[in-house]
């Protein structure tokens, strides 16, 4: 789902970029009114298991490959907005030092994965678990939702990815008629990265929150109560 | 441990686990003989896919060379030294990534 340079044109990753703008600005105001001074320790850890977690790719035999993100997990943890703030900071080190995703593209990519995905998985995951607060947390719902709101979450953005790659070809054309950036059409782009998300990758997201929340529960549950 | 007595130390060394195992990212994909993600092949693999490097795709594509490009050094990139590189690549990564975050965290925290 990193998309690389050079899959979007000039006014795809221009756009996506600006729309990021303000939403860096808001959550780092949200950060500012919310975040404790004792969290900011779990908001480098967060940061850090997301990135961490994107290394292990599943493969599909004799096909692609994919990776789960975390970005609800995260969300759950630290408050979306500072899940905003972390998954964006993994995906600029990826850009940036290991090529992972691109440079031009990171605004796409933290647009899909940092934001979208984190705000929809942690809607989701809110709507299922219920309010806040530490009985909250021992409840059957709060993995329900860690599980349906990050499914939710990463195959939302993974739709996103397949849209913003999809319209290249009907955005771009070049003097010999042939696409200038993604060539893939979006009968293409759509069934490729949503097969692999609903069947496989979806389910590892899930898989992966379920199974940090059921570990947290048991060894940090003061670190679920206060947030979620 | 911190003033409300959570103790990370612990969860850190589950993030050490995982950079340790991160190679199993690398393994898997080679023994069921999978490619890379849909979508993200360099211009090399995408002349075998598509026929063609779009033209624009190439140009962009070229503006930014990242020091450690796939979590692999250059001769690095093959059999047993990619795990390690893959490894060198996780504690780099790992370790920015909480740097940067710790220190925005401090910054835009609550005061």
């Amino acid at each position: 789902m990193h998309i690389p340079d050079g899959y979007l044109g000039p006014v795809t990753y221009g756009g996506l970029w600006a729309a990021m703008a303000p939403v860096w600005l808001y959550a780092s105001r949200q950060m500012r009114k919310t975040l404790q001074a004792v969290q900011v320790p779990l908001l480098a850890l967060s940061a850090a298991f997301s990135f961490v977690v994107m290394m292990f790719n599943v493969p599909i035999p004799g096909g692609t490959t994919g990776h789960a993100t975390g970005a609800t997990l995260v969300a759950i943890l630290i408050g979306p907005w500072a899940a905003v703030i972390a998954v964006s900071i993994a995906l600029a080190i990826q850009a940036l030092v290991f090529g992972d995703g691109g440079i031009t593209a990171l605004g796409a990519n933290c647009f899909n994965m940092a934001f979208a995905e984190v705000l929809v998985g942690y809607a989701v995951f809110r709507l299922i678990a219920g309010r806040r607060g530490a009985a909250a947390s021992k409840g059957k719902r709060f993995l329900i939702g860690g599980a349906v709101g990050s499914y939710a979450g990463i195959n939302f953005a993974a739709f996103l990815t397949a849209l913003e790659l999809g319209v290249q070809p009907l955005l771009y054309v070049g003097q010999d008629g042939r696409p200038l950036y993604c060539p893939f059409p979006l009968k293409l782009t759509i069934p490729a990265i949503m097969l692999e998300h609903v069947f496989l990758f979806g389910v590892v997201e899930a898989l992966v929150t379920v199974f940090v929340l059921l570990y947290l529960r048991r060894s940090h549950p003061d670190l679920l109560e206060g947030r979620s | 441990m911190t003033k409300e007595g959570i103790n990370y130390r612990k969860l850190w060394i589950w993030i050490a686990v995982l950079i340790v195992l991160a190679p199993l990212g690398l393994l898997l994909p080679r023994l069921f003989k999978s490619g890379g993600a849909w979508g993200e092949w360099g211009a090399d693999e995408l002349k075998d896919i598509a026929g063609y490097v779009p033209a624009g795709l190439k140009r962009i594509s070229e503006l930014w060379t990242a020091p450690i490009k796939d979590y692999a050094f250059t001769g690095w990139d093959k059999g047993g030294k990619s795990y390690v590189a893959y490894i060198v690549s996780g504690i780099v990564g790992v370790a920015m990534v909480a740097a940067v975050s710790y220190v925005l965290g401090k910054i835009l925290k609550k005061k």
